[in-house]
């Protein structure tokens, strides 16, 4: 067969295929833009995640948990069915502007699902802001996105930085440690997440005598071990995650400082890093907005369908892009599938009651959860649930002027 | 800081940065000697700690891993060298630098399908898990110093190897003149093939015993890929010995910095490098050339 042919049959094809798909869509112009039409369509969703590199594993919870929402729905949400559009993020603030437009411009999405990184979410704030897609960001912690760059079309169902360790300066004065240092990675996470401590702390009459970095990303803590141990303090509070976490657990034992000196953390410094760490995490009080035997009804619920579903357990993460899932399913069913009626559905959301695995938890005037932050305790293999550190702690979403 | 704790620092400092060497000497051998530029350097220490870990928890013991992981690395070298490398030889960096950045991706990925993306941790062996108390509340893991001793070993080693063996000497006439040195019917490609081996297996290396401390999780391996640059330029191109006072000396400043310049920390070495550069731009022990 002579393959210049088939190319230029296949070319021709796709020329009146194309053709004729144009033509559809000018007349699409022409009818109005009624419900009965956006019904037939489908939702487009773009997952804006990184499912490659470090935050790989997260990205995937959280589209696993997000699909779960969808499919207890019937696979439909306010009538229509969902057709999705993935990038991979791959955890890189320099390509988010561009990896954002791809969804927002290219594909035209109605919904962006995204992400994991602060600094990557810096990035798609700005072209959202721009374009007014709706945005639901399922985890990462930035301050500032439901802070200075908020917005009507700018929601998150996770948690700020500063609301994962705000109430554990009331946990930490509480069990009467007075002079307490602080250690972190040098970036935007860390310090925001020392600022909420510090603030919480001090309310409280704790002083923070010290503020340890360690520069982004590097994982030797020798130097400032040795120095937390010259200071002596009552107490160490920490803000790490995934290897660099299990990382300073192991090392904070192994330096002898363990059972010397109490170590608390934001919930981040002790999830998903328990089987590495052997007895290194036992006994460390952490706070975060989720916790293992929390015991109610929606969150048992929630793990069973979860693990049956993809043959593993669920983690934070996964349960962040759940009800990621839920919010917008919150949306749709209000305006029966319309998206066009984009007032409408932002009202719908941003009022919604959420019920959740973590418990139910409404929306801030910025759209940041007002949610239950749980003391938890390292047990075994679990992240056991304390009580409950600080109720409906709401982020002050300081220089949003939405 | 009282005398004390300058000296548990001084410690730190040399312990870090005799770790620094084990890590970068992989890259000393196939950057610095070969001229091989291998931006996967990082994979292959990555590997090793996936492999320490796999390979401990089905074996029960890190030695056993390690006695078994060494053999497996050296053959995934001279596999990668046979099939991929030895054909860039002649051509320019560039090539090398696509060839071993893709290697990257295709690591990570196989990395990502064989052993998953979770973070795990590997036991330190029972005879060295205890830690000497050094003040009332600080104390100093055995295991640290186990491997500060080991890196002193290996650092012995490639130096007698590379500088006072017959092979060193086809290895270095190699690096100089390769033509030459095949006319005089040596077998070059056999003994690029080696080195190259020797060089993954060492960074492989690294990764296994260094797994107990920096327990093994995705993209380890970037973070050690740009301080070994670093630490092969400063020391100088092709110097063992160049690398091995780099490492201490970006151990010291890393160590030092973060206690005394905080706010300056993540600089500090890349300061001292740029310094080096102009100072001496073929680093401190290479060969003008």
């Amino acid at each position: 067969m002579d393959k210049k042919q088939i190319a230029g049959y296949d070319r021709r094809g796709f020329l009146i295929g194309g053709t004729a798909i144009a033509g559809a869509a000018a007349a699409g112009i022409l009818l109005p833009s009624g419900a009965a039409l956006a019904q037939q369509a489908k939702l487009k969703v773009g997952l804006m995640l990184p499912y490659t590199g470090t935050f790989a594993k997260l990205g995937v919870a959280i589209t696993n948990g997000f699909k779960l929402a969808i499919e207890e729905r019937g696979g439909k949400l306010g009538g229509r069915d969902i057709e999705y559009f993935t990038v991979d993020d791959e955890s890189n603030p320099a390509k988010a502007p561009e990896n954002t437009s791809k969804l927002v411009q290219r594909d035209k999405v109605d919904v962006v699902i995204g992400t994991v990184h602060s600094g990557v979410a810096m990035g798609m704030a700005k072209v959202i802001r721009e374009s007014g897609t709706l945005w639901i960001n399922p985890n990462a912690g930035a301050d500032e996105v439901t802070g200075p760059l908020c917005a009507p079309n700018i929601f998150r169902t996770s948690f700020s930085n500063w609301q994962t360790t705000y109430g554990l300066g009331k946990v930490v004065k509480g069990k009467g440690h007075k002079n307490v240092v602080f250690i972190t990675w040098k970036y935007g996470a860390g310090e925001q997440a020392m600022g909420g401590f510090k603030e919480g702390f001090e309310k409280e009459g704790g002083k923070l005598i010290k503020e340890l970095f360690v520069p982004f990303p590097q994982v030797e803590f020798q130097a400032l071990l040795t120095e937390i141990a010259s200071i002596k303090p009552d107490a160490v509070v920490a803000f790490f995650a995934g290897g660099g976490a299990a990382k300073f657990l192991k090392d904070y034992q192994a330096a002898g400082l363990k059972g010397k000196i109490p170590l608390y953390g934001s919930g981040f410094l002790t999830d998903g890093v328990l089987d590495a760490v052997g007895d290194a995490a036992e006994g460390i009080e952490t706070t975060l907005h989720y916790a293992d035997g929390l015991g109610t009804k929606k969150d048992d619920a929630f793990r069973l369908a979860y693990a049956k579903t993809y043959k593993q357990q669920p983690d934070v993460y996964a349960m962040q892009g759940y009800d990621a899932g839920q919010l917008l399913a919150a949306g749709m069913e209000a305006v029966k599938g319309n998206v066009s009626d984009k007032v409408g559905m932002i009202k719908a959301m941003e009022t919604a009651k959420i019920d959740s695995p973590r418990g139910a938890w409404t929306l801030s005037k910025a759209h940041n959860p007002v949610q239950d932050m749980y003391l938890r305790k390292v047990v075994g293999k679990e992240n056991k649930v304390q009580g409950v550190a600080w109720k409906a702690l709401a982020d002050p979403a300081r220089g949003c002027k939405a | 800081m009282d005398l004390a704790f300058f000296l548990i620092q001084l410690l730190n400092g040399l312990q870090y940065g005799l770790l620094l060497f084990l890590v970068a000497s992989g890259l000393t051998l196939i950057f610095g000697i070969m001229g091989i530029i291998n931006l996967a350097h990082g994979s292959f220490y990555m590997i090793g700690a996936y492999l320490a870990w796999s390979l401990s928890s089905m074996t029960g013991s890190l030695t056993a891993a390690i006695l078994i992981a060494i053999p497996l690395t050296v053959v995934l070298g001279m596999g990668l060298e046979r099939l991929l490398i030895q054909h860039l030889y002649k051509r320019d960096h560039l090539y090398q630098v696509l060839l071993t950045y893709g290697l990257i991706l295709v690591f990570e990925e196989l990395r990502s399908v064989i052993w998953g993306d979770d973070v795990h941790g590997v036991a330190v062996p029972a005879l060295l898990s205890h830690s000497i108390p050094l003040t009332e509340n600080l104390s100093y893991p055995v295991y640290r110093l186990a491997i500060s001793g080991v890196c002193l070993l290996l650092a012995a080693g490639l130096y007698f190897l590379i500088q006072k063996t017959r092979l060193g000497m086809m290895i270095r006439a190699g690096a100089s003149n390769r033509e030459m040195v095949q006319s005089l019917g040596i077998d070059i490609k056999l003994i690029y093939t080696l080195v190259f081996a020797l060089g993954i297996a060492l960074a492989a290396f690294a990764g296994m015993i260094n797994a107990p401390l920096s327990s093994v999780f995705p993209n380890m391996g970037g973070g050690v890929l740009i301080i070994c640059f670093v630490v092969v330029v400063i020391g100088g191109i092709g110097s063992v010995k160049g690398a091995l006072i780099a490492s201490l000396v970006i151990g010291l400043a890393e160590t030092f910095g973060q206690v005394l310049v905080p706010e300056l920390a993540g600089m500090v070495v890349y300061f001292l490098m740029a310094v080096v550069l102009v100072w001496r731009p073929e680093g401190l022990f290479g060969g003008r050339s």
